[in-house]
């Protein structure tokens, strides 16, 4: 288990160095003097260059990305022009509020996934496929941006039971800033509930169809326990492939339903940061997104090891 | 038991007898085709006719709900909401054309090489696909429209640019699989050439999968473009745009909420008419695409 | 199927069962009224070509078809009736007191759980056994069956198995319950001839130990005339002859039957000398014809055939043919020297 969990680091460690290239270099191409972007076209040519030098921008790439490399190892992130304070505070600052809103959405998701997945599966066919699949045909068409602001129609105007945004910080307990992170999670999760939820249905229904399953019946194990015992553990690679690749899909989703609920988290200060044009902070959250990713699917491929024996077994 | 019946080519299913038979009795294909025809008579008809032209203000009728004058009630503006609607499905649909077009020529072009060359052309396509979808699309058109500016051209390019390693990564699957059939060795030891055989097997064997995956992207398009509308990136004012509403919808939640709900809705039935339609042409044009029903 | 009567009831009687199934092409008919007796301890093979319905047979008996599935007629096993039994009484027979091993046994394990979890699930399920005694009577188990070295196996995963052992872990699992009555659905076809023979030897060891009933079913005549004291032939859901092997691998009445046994390869025959085949194809459920379901490529084929079931005629030992034209049949194999 260790070599394979040591191959899969030092994958890792090889996939973030090349995203931070990549995304260095996507960010280098942008047309135009990144100081002069910043600053606007009426700015005094000066002005402009003297930002140009406090930027490092008339040093060769080569020796720029080494420092943003070496100051993202140390905790030097440089500062953001727009906000005037250290890019790695900030960050922290809207993680605490994008993580907690992205693991919550990524537990609704789950849930309400595997729910209608599986009983979708076990009435095959039945009035409840067909009625669970129609839902997911729905919950897919409807933008989350829209769904959010159903919503707030619902239970924030109408019922008065949660505000229509905003975020008040963990300060007022844990119970609180969840309270506020409610609405938005669900909108978050409810498309991609309905994706997985068609996945884990259909990947259910590909394993019943196993020799094993019907050696399991032979054995008298009642349809209801060869469904959770047996069934459902096979099912999970393809299921958990795509939780994998939702997560980046999710994380992707707060962009637009932070700013929906005015939520100060990581997806808004990107949007706000692209508009100013405040481009380290741009870079330095677009690698962090990046990172994310790449972990995420780290623990993934840590997964299948643990739920199926055969892959470790295979790999090395 | 009984052979699942062979695929047939679908450049040749509509023409079997019986097809559109099928077609229409078959439920998601039903629906799907009627919801697409009335996103698109929408958008044909606002051409010729509106109730009232969209971009004409009338403030002392502003923020009304559903009347016999204004079906669907009027915005801040006093504008009528379903002439809005109806001038909005043109945005829509122009952006899933275009954007959907770019990814199925250039995607499937580069698809189509990759499969008939293999070796390190196949690799290099591959690679650059992979990374081109690791990165979340929203993230990559807002980051395209933010710095070459805002508009609908732009938005349909970034969408666009997405579309392709999508096509290329389907046709490169679903291409090898053609490429390893007997009739293609065949041909191949007549000498024809890779062109030939691409054009003439590979192509139309692999349409019924092109064809649905461009329903999907089609609604996807249409999702995107919703969403950077509502981020104020896409479809610029005055041509009106249905992620904008409902982004000047929400401001006015408390007073109007109606606003808010017409044109996600509008949104909603587009693209689940789009996935349906794909869905129910993924079951007739071919049985063994058909997933567990 | 009719033998001389018992004083004890028979374990298992099958009378008229009949199967219908949904295939693409509409309803068929894949089992047409199979009746036969099963006593306690007797072994009975069942012989046919792939699609006669003899896998759905042994299913049905366990209730192991998909709901679309109807199956009518009657099951009597030890005096309970299993069609139309509910559910959950059908999962206490199940591994219990009927077991049933399958033909594949690189697909029949679950991958992802260890074997002392498999085997030993019956036993929890059934005996009410708490995990650490299943492990003991697993370990056991596994020794009778023949798996080398089990104590430091018993948390392996199927992977690690070969098939031969995956098949012994596959008995394991039937029997661990002692059930009255043990179904192998060509439990041989897909392992090695080396293996086959083994494996084999095994089940016929353990049913002999236990008092089993056995229902044995192959393609096999080889594995047949070894291992089972009576056999049924069966063809297009039908059975076509069935009674004491002896007497059915003496007698061959049926014109099926005679095929089956005319197509195996003789060691020792003339070489160049052609494989004899039956002429024609085993045609699909759904075209079958309501009479004999032989008729077409039966060389003694007449209209009577196609029209009605022909009746069953009883021969000496309790050997059954269901056949209209075996007087034909006897006097042309009297003029033809065999």
């Amino acid at each position: 288990m260790s070599l394979f969990l040591l191959k899969r680091l030092l994958t890792l460690i090889a996939t973030l160095i090349g995203t931070s290239v990549i995304v260095f270099l996507v960010l280098e191409i942008l047309p135009g003097n990144a100081a002069q972007m910043l600053m606007g076209p009426d700015a005094a040519p000066d002005a402009v260059a003297a930002l140009a030098v406090k930027l490092g921008l008339d040093q060769p790439a080569w020796t720029r990305y080494w420092h943003w490399v070496a100051g993202m190892l140390s905790g030097n992130l440089g500062d953001s022009y727009t906000y005037s304070s250290p890019v790695l505070d900030l960050i922290l600052e809207r993680l605490a509020l994008t993580v907690p809103l992205a693991l919550l959405a990524m537990a609704f998701t789950t849930v309400l996934a595997l729910l209608v997945g599986v009983t979708a599966a076990s009435r095959h066919n039945k009035l409840g496929d067909v009625g669970l699949m129609g839902l997911t045909q729905l919950g897919m068409a409807i933008p989350n941006f829209w769904f959010a602001i159903l919503l707030i129609l619902i239970f924030s105007v109408e019922l008065q039971w949660f505000s229509a945004g905003g975020f008040d910080g963990w300060g007022d307990g844990i119970l609180a800033g969840l309270k506020a992170l409610l609405l938005p999670a669900l909108a978050l999760a409810v498309v991609q509930a309905a994706i997985l939820a068609r996945i884990t249905r259909s990947a259910v229904l590909e394993v019943m169809r196993e020799d094993f399953v019907r050696t399991a019946r032979a054995k008298g194990v009642s349809q209801r326990a060869v469904l959770w015992r047996h069934v459902l553990r096979n099912a999970m690679i393809p299921v958990v492939t795509v939780m994998g690749m939702q997560f980046s899909e999710l994380l992707a989703g707060t962009i637009v339903v932070e700013n929906v609920f005015y939520l100060p988290g990581l997806g808004r200060l990107i949007f706000q940061a692209i508009s100013n044009r405040d481009l380290i902070v741009v870079r330095n959250c677009v690698m962090l997104l990046a990172a994310m990713v790449v972990i995420v699917n780290f623990v993934v491929d840590v997964l299948y090891a643990v739920i199926d024996p055969r892959i470790k077994a295979s790999d090395i | 038991m009984s052979a699942v019946p062979a695929a047939v080519p679908s450049a040749v299913a509509f023409k079997v007898p019986g097809f559109w038979r099928r077609a229409m009795h078959h439920p998601s294909f039903a629906i799907g085709a009627v919801l697409t025809l009335l996103l698109l008579a929408a958008a044909l008809l606002s051409y010729v006719w509106t109730p009232w032209s969209p971009y004409e203000m009338d403030l002392p009728s502003k923020l009304q709900g559903p009347s016999a004058a204004h079906w669907l009630g009027t915005d801040s503006f006093g504008r009528d909401v379903a002439s809005l609607l109806l001038v909005g499905a043109r945005a829509s649909i122009l952006v899933g054309v275009i954007a959907v077009g770019i990814g199925l020529t250039v995607g499937t072009a580069l698809g189509l090489l990759a499969a008939a060359r293999r070796g390190w052309v196949e690799e290099a396509i591959m690679r650059l696909s992979d990374f081109t979808m690791a990165f979340p699309a929203i993230l990559s058109a807002i980051m395209l429209t933010a710095v070459f500016g805002a508009g609908i051209v732009n938005a349909i390019i970034a969408i666009g640019i997405y579309n392709i390693p999508t096509f290329a990564r389907i046709t490169r699957a679903s291409a090898n699989a053609v490429w390893s059939r007997e009739y293609v060795a065949a041909a191949r030891a007549c000498g024809k050439g890779s062109l030939a055989i691409t054009m003439q097997h590979v192509l139309p064997n692999i349409s019924a999968v092109l064809i649905v995956q461009t329903t999907i992207r089609f609604a996807i398009a249409i999702l995107a473009e919703a969403a950077l509308s509502y981020l104020g990136l896409g479809t610029q004012p005055p041509q009106p745009s249905w992620g904008r509403m409902l982004a000047e919808a929400q401001t006015l939640m408390f007073q109007a909420p109606l606003l808010a709900v017409f044109p996600g809705l509008a949104i909603a039935l587009a693209v689940l008419g789009l996935n349906l339609l794909g869905d129910g042409l993924r079951d007739l044009l071919d049985p063994r695409l058909a997933r567990a029903r | 199927m009719t033998m001389p009567q018992h004083s004890a009831m028979p374990l298992l009687e099958v009378d008229d069962l009949h199967v219908r199934l949904q295939t693409q092409r509409g309803p068929a008919e894949a089992v047409r009224g199979i009746g036969f007796t099963l006593e306690r301890g007797e072994t009975m093979g069942i012989v046919g070509e792939s699609g006669c319905g003899k896998s759905i047979t042994v299913q049905s008996l366990m209730g192991l078809l998909p709901s679309s599935a109807k199956v009518s007629g009657r099951i009597r096993f030890d005096g309970a009736e299993l069609v139309g039994m509910a559910e959950s009484e059908l999962c206490r027979l199940r591994g219990n007191r009927i077991g049933m091993i399958f033909q594949e046994p690189m697909t029949a394990l679950n991958p992802l759980h260890t074997i002392v979890r498999q085997i030993g699930e019956p036993l929890r399920l059934h005996r009410g056994m708490s995990a650490g005694q299943a492990r003991k009577e697993v370990l056991a188990l596994l020794e009778r069956v023949g798996i080398p070295d089990p104590a430091s196996r018993l948390d392996a995963y199927p992977h690690q198995f070969s098939g031969g052992q995956r098949q012994r872990i596959g008995i394991a699992m039937a029997l661990a319950c002692g059930p009255d009555l043990l179904i192998a659905d060509e439990p041989t076809t897909a392992l090695d001839v080396t293996i086959q023979k083994q494996i084999l030897e095994l089940i016929r060891g353990l049913v002999a130990e236990r008092g089993m009933a056995l229902i044995l079913i192959s393609h096999d005549l080889g594995v047949i005339a070894q291992n089972v004291s009576k056999m049924l032939v069966m063809y297009g859901g039908s059975v076509v002859e069935g009674g004491p092997t002896a007497a059915v691998f003496a007698e061959r009445a049926h014109p099926y039957t005679q095929g089956l046994f005319g197509a195996r390869p003789a060691i020792g025959a003339p070489r160049g000398l052609r494989l004899a085949t039956i002429p024609g194809s085993v045609p699909e459920l759904v075209d079958l014809p309501p009479g004999c379901p032989f008729a077409g490529r039966c060389r003694y084929t007449v209209d009577a055939c196609r029209a009605t079931r022909p009746p069953a005629v009883r021969l000496p030992h309790g050997h059954e043919v269901r056949c209209i034209r075996l007087d034909e049949i006897a006097a042309q194999e009297g003029a033809v020297p065999a």
